[in-house]
Order: C-alpha cells, then structure tokens, then sequence
C-alpha cells in the first residue's frame, strides 16, 4: 500500500528515488504529456460553460485521479516511490530542505528566474521545458516575490472549518470549502501557493515544476482531513447540474471515473499521519 | 458525449486557427504603425508599449478563434502574439501565464504577462512550440 508523507521528513535515499523516477518520465516523454494534459483543462475550465479539472467541484476528485496516474507511473519506474506532500503551512521559507540542491533546487536567478541549482536546473539537461507557453526553456521559479506569505496553519483551519462542500453557482465565484481550498475566495490557499512558487508553477502549464505533484499531494490531504471533520458533509452537486461533474457524472478525460469513486483516498493510499476521523469520537 | 467531441474539435482546430491568428496580427501591426491610435482608437482597445513590448487589445472582434471562451471577449496579443486570457464570474481576469492571480483589467493582465516574460516571446496555444 502507498504511503504518501510529508517531505519534510524523506530520507535522502527517498529523495533520491523519487527525484530519479521524475528524470526518468521526463527522459521517456511521458512526463510532458501530463503538463499537456493540465494545461488543456486550465484553458478549457470556464466559469460560465463546461469544468471539470478547476474552478469547480470536481477540482479535489480531478487533481485526486491525476495524482493517482502520475503516482502510478513514478511506481512503474520505482515501486518504492509514493507522492510526498510538502505543508507549506509548516515548511514557508526558502530555506526550507525541500528547495535544498539534493531534492528540487532553490529560486531562480534575478535577471531570468532560471533555477540554477539540483536535478532540474537546465544546466543538467535532463529538466527541459517543452510543452510551454512561452520561449524559454528552462525550470524558473521566483519563491516569495509574487506574494510574500504561504498560507498559515490559523487560514487553513478557518478554510476546514467550513461545512459545506461546495455551492452553487458551482464556480471561482462559489462560497463553500471547495472554493475557498482553491482559493478564488476568500483567505485563497491552493492559488496563493502557485503564485508564491512562480515562475511556470504562476502558469497553465503548472506541472513543469515537480513541486506541482507535492502542492497538489497536499490540497488532497486537506481534503481527506476536511471529510474527516466533517463526516456528514457530502461532494456537491448531487445530480443534474449543467456543465458541471455530479457525484456520479464521469469526469475528461478519462470518462469512467466519478467524483464517487475518489471519495476515499485509503482505496489508494494512506498518509503517514492520517485524519483522526470526527465519527470515531462519538 | 458531446463534452468530448467538443475537446476534439477544439484540439483538431487550434493550429489552424492560431496560423490565422498570427497571420491577421502581422498585418495589424503594419496598419496601424502607421495609422495615430490615439485618435482612432475604439473604447476598450489598447496600443501601448510597456516595458519594451507592445500589448494590443481589441474587443469585440470575434471569431478569431473557437471555442476556448465565450464571444465577445477582449484579445489581448504581445507582439503580435496571443495572450490566452480568461474572464472569471467576478468580472476579473487571469491568462495562462498568471493563471492563479486576478487582476481588474486585461491591460493589468497583459502589463503582468510582460513582467513574467522578461523579453521572451509567447508561444501558439496548446504548448510545445
Ligand atoms: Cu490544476
Ligand atoms: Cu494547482
């Protein structure tokens, strides 16, 4: 069984294999399809027409199943490797061992935000940057300069704490916790992160960074502690809602997985501290 | 299913279109370097330079390209290239290269763009250039 943990505590023998599995998709071509694939959705989810991967409900069961495929094709390199998640309440500066040369590399220089240090630095070349929406080639980040605070622990709890799934009219404009985990409303958590990041995780071709996998690994668990919490609180819409993915709608692209498959996380895998649920207290 | 069918076309038309696209701001730039935009210029358009790079943003042209978003909307190009932006339900804006922040209005949007490119050119929708 997978157990995804916090990056924060990885081995190096762990940060090694994983950082190997991610060079070895790039150098097979299966790593750009999913950038590929992210980036359709990005330009394609609309809040007044059809959306799937984001800006919608289906944003948490979406991210689930994409993190689930590219989980999936790391272990087909490495069966060793889970997804780490990175708590950037927790881990919030650019000091943090997460950006240290001997897992993702640090910042990017002034003059063209290209990251210069670690396994993705262009200088490697084995980091290319090829499906892209601009000329350059190269990773580029810009920690810290396009907002200047992650997330706190305090906005995360007060985003948990909120009861219902999600609302109508079931888009950036919605209130409920989906909204305000993706952060077009409100405190703003998931977005704030991608901003925070730059460089092309500030854009729609986001998993160009391989910190992409363990942000996203880290909403996903905030979703799992939010239905612990909140044991009684379904995925909204329940049914026959335009243009939107209900419950039980398939979801692009792969048409024959639901939101109501992606329910329960522990089919896939467990996290190393998992939620303590709300129902076992009673 | 008619949302996959609609991903298909769109995926089976954007190089068409985005030739189109580049083709028709080719000649825009020729016309109106000659023409005096402040004068002419319709609500809503900008032609500026910024930071070295000339953003140009005409609304309502429509038809310049299918299926991305809904008609009507402003196109915004630097250097003749187009930005992909898209207006959120709150009347703000993002583009594909600043996809998680908003900003009031496409010529903040496009100012940004110019920021985060830092000289370089964008490319044709849809990625690998
Ligand atoms: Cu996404
Ligand atoms: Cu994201």
């Amino acid at each position: 069984m997978t157990v995804r943990k916090n990056q924060a505590s990885l081995t190096s023998d762990e940060k090694r294999a994983f950082t190997s599995a991610l060079l070895e998709l790039k150098r097979d071509g299966s790593y750009d399809r999913f950038v590929t694939t992210h980036n359709g959705f990005i330009m394609s989810d609309t809040d007044s027409g059809d959306r799937v991967g984001h800006r919608s409900p289906s944003f948490l069961p979406w991210h689930r199943r994409f993190l689930l495929e590219f989980e999936a094709a790391l272990q087909r390199v490495d069966a060793s490797v889970a997804l780490p998640y990175w708590d950037w309440t927790a881990d919030r500066t650019t000091r943090s061992s997460l950006w240290a040369p001997d897992f993702l590399g640090g910042t990017g220089r002034a003059r063209d935000g290209q990251v210069l240090d670690g396994p993705f630095a262009y200088s490697t070349g084995r980091w290319n940057i090829n499906v892209r929406v601009d000329g350059r080639p190269y990773l580029r980040r810009t920690l810290g300069a396009g907002v200047a605070q992650l997330p706190t622990r305090a906005e995360v709890d007060s985003v948990l704490a909120m009861p219902v799934y999600d609302m109508a009219p079931w888009n950036s404009s919605s209130n409920g916790f989906r909204n305000h985990l993706e952060g077009w409303r409100g405190v703003n958590l998931h977005n704030r992160v991608h901003v925070w990041v730059g460089g092309q995780m500030s854009t729609g071709v986001s998993p160009n960074d391989p910190v992409f996998w363990m942000h996203h690994a880290f909403v996903d668990k905030l979703w799992a502690d939010w239905q612990a919490k909140h044991p009684q609180s379904a995925y909204l819409p329940a049914a026959g809602t335009t243009n939107v993915v209900d419950l039980n709608d398939t979801m692009r692209p792969w048409n024959d997985v639901t939101p109501a498959d992606m329910l329960d996380h522990r089919k896939f895998y467990t996290f190393d501290t998992e939620p303590v649920a709300a129902a076992s207290q009673r | 299913m008619n949302k996959i069918t609609r991903r298909q076309a769109l995926g089976t038309t954007a190089g068409a279109l985005t030739v189109l696209g580049l083709t028709a701001a080719a000649s825009s730039v020729a016309t109106s370097a000659a023409a005096t935009p402040a004068v002419s210029t319709p609500p809503g358009t900008v032609d500026e330079v910024y930071q070295g790079r000339r953003i140009q943003i005409s609304t309502g042209g429509g038809g310049h390209h299918g299926g991305h978003h809904s008609a009507g909307q402003p196109t915004v190009r630097i250097d003749g290239r187009e930005l992909h932006i898209m207006r959120n339900a709150d009347g703000s804006w993002i583009s594909v290269i600043n996809h998680y922040e908003t900003f009031t209005e496409p010529k903040l949007l496009a100012r940004a763009a110019v920021r985060d490119l830092q000289g370089a050119p964008l490319v044709p929708f849809g990625g690998a250039a």
